[in-house]
């Protein structure tokens, strides 16, 4: 009897704790005008494409408006109302995304989106460079932590090796402690797979980076957006993320990069704002992080990004993780009852928000994931399906593509039970 | 389920002419690296310059695979000339259900390696 009640307890606090998220994660989703969108006539909008790019809330949407309706002008440029407004506004978002990263203000440069800050670091590698050199990725890599540094240590002589996967789930510490050696000079790793959701050990590696003297560079594409980061405690020299895939708009994003490295590190673009004298021979380069901006920057989009981070911390990063914990381990449990689907990656404590996965007929059949995603959209359903810019991967796990659900902090268990429920009637199609 | 109409997914199951042709006039291969899908086709033309079978073998999407189906069927008799100056819209109304910019290069991707295997044979006949 004592046991029955405190299971009924049990029961009942589980169950209030569901029925509050409920509550909280519809709260959230009011932000979100976007979710309201009919697909077709009568087919409401199931968004599992997060990890391509998360949609935005109405006050991020609203500061962009207001920044090209009340002050819009150049930034650090002209003496006048507007440019002071516009300058101390973009200012103020790198000093919110420092914050959010704890980082120093003059760590964080605004890009175009990671691939950029990823270019960015590779471009500066040349200077530092020689023939023989080496530079490690990982077998798990996005292109754009790839063919950069394909194309750097060609054109230096450097060779680029790689960390090998243990499984196709995780990095396979061993290998990182061979392949990193003294003629290691980057070691650039994906924080998290966009593929198998694997959360990677980055401070591990970091400090095996450090006891070889070689810059650390992480892929935050999945990570940023995700968990919550903290830049000086990871022992990494480079962060690199992109604003789009956290509420942010698109065109903006960010490189965080260690300040003593910045300081004597090649910029990727030259011109204006970048500079601090110039005469017609020569030119000096402007404080941190201005070094790494030339050109008018996309003002609007960071003072979006800085409004998206003020959203996220509201929330708190540890929320965000579970809310996403939640949805991926609620889609692993039920995928593993169901035996037509196969599910890439490892476990729901060792992965973020993404799950990558393949649906078979009754004759185990592959059936495209073109054709699978075709049928989620005819059903209002969006999932990402193909090769996610990780063809090499794809091409060692010996699968032409993937579906890929990716959550975010406004995605529902319903939304989950039904897009299972059309994957049930995918499969009978294809019988 | 609107796009897989009935055929589609009958030629994707029970593709036609599905099959390598030991006497053909030319043969041509390509694949689509988006998403993998792969076509094999082979031509036999007559002494006339028309097509007088197409065979194909693949892999991958239903709509790429069903699109080169029925493509088998449809060039069939037809000149060279006349599959060479077939494009998207020729294809759209053979496949009969929308598509979408990316599907629809699924289902280009059988006519465009015809188109090479035509080619091919030009080049070796001409």
């Amino acid at each position: 009897m004592y046991h029955f009640t405190l299971y009924l307890k049990g029961s009942f606090y589980i169950y209030m704790v569901a029925s509050m998220d409920e509550a909280y994660i519809n709260e959230i989703r009011k932000d979100f005008p976007i979710l309201e969108t009919k697909v077709r006539e009568g087919v409401p909008l199931i968004y599992l494409d997060n990890a391509a790019t998360t949609q935005k809330p109405r006050q991020v949407i609203d500061a962009i408006s207001e920044y090209y309706l009340k002050y819009n002008a150049n930034v650090h440029r002209g003496i006048h109302a507007l440019s002071e407004i516009a300058s101390e506004k973009y200012e103020d978002a790198h000093s919110k995304v420092a914050k959010f990263l704890n980082a120093k203000f003059s760590e964080i440069v605004f890009t175009k989106n990671t691939t950029e800050g990823l270019n960015l670091v590779a471009h500066g590698l040349r200077n530092l460079l020689s023939r023989g050199d080496e530079i490690v990725v990982t077998r798990m890599e996005h292109h754009s932590n790839l063919v950069p540094f394909q194309i750097v240590a060609k054109e230096t002589g450097a060779v680029l090796k790689f960390i090998e996967m243990e499984d196709f789930e995780k990095l396979d510490l061993n290998s990182a402690e061979k392949v990193i050696t003294d003629k290691t000079k980057l070691v650039s790793i994906p924080h998290m797979s966009n593929v198998l959701g694997t959360i990677n050990p980055v401070k591990e590696i970091a400090q095996i980076a450090k006891e070889h003297d070689a810059l650390m560079l992480v892929d935050g594409a999945q990570s940023v957006p995700h968990l919550k980061i903290d830049f000086k405690n990871l022992g990494i020299d480079f962060l690199s993320f992109s604003g789009h895939k956290m509420l942010a708009p698109m065109g903006i994003g960010g490189l965080v990069g260690r300040e003593e490295v910045l300081a004597n590190y090649e910029p990727l673009l030259y011109g204006g704002e970048m500079i601090r004298n110039v005469d017609y021979d020569i030119a000096t380069w402007n404080d941190l992080p201005w070094k790494f901006e030339a050109g008018t920057p996309n003002v609007s989009g960071g003072i979006g990004l800085g409004v998206a981070v003020d959203y996220l911390q509201n929330i708190g990063m540890d929320k965000v993780h579970q809310i996403e914990y939640e949805l991926t381990k609620y889609t692993l449990d039920r995928f593993e009852e169901l035996d037509f689907v196969k599910v890439y990656g490892p476990d729901a404590e060792h992965r973020g928000g993404v799950v990558s996965f393949n649906v078979y007929n009754d004759s185990g059949q592959l059936i495209h994931p073109h054709d699978v995603s075709t049928l989620l959209d005819e059903n209002g359903i969006a999932i990402r399906a193909g090769h996610h810019c990780a063809q090499p991967l794809m091409k060692s796990m010996h699968i032409p593509a993937t579906n890929r659900i990716s959550f975010y902090i406004y995605n529902t268990k319903a939304e989950v039970d039904r897009t299972i429920e059309v994957l049930k009637q995918i499969k009978d199609i294809f019988n | 389920m609107n796009i897989y109409r009935e055929n589609i997914l009958e030629h994707y199951k029970n593709p036609l002419n599905h099959e390598e042709m030991e006497d053909a006039s030319a043969d041509f291969e390509d694949s689509n690296p988006v998403c993998g899908d792969e076509i094999h086709f082979w031509v036999k033309i007559s002494d006339d310059g028309k097509i007088e079978r197409a065979t194909f073998k693949g892999t991958g999407c239903a709509i790429s695979q069903a699109s080169a189906s029925m493509l088998t069927e449809t060039v069939e008799g037809m000149s060279i000339d006349e599959v060479e100056e077939m494009g998207s819209d020729e294809i759209r109304e053979l496949v009969g259900v929308p598509l979408s910019p990316v599907r629809l290069k699924c289902a280009l991707l059988g006519l465009k390696v015809l188109q090479g295997a035509l080619l091919k044979y030009k080049g070796e006949h001409q």
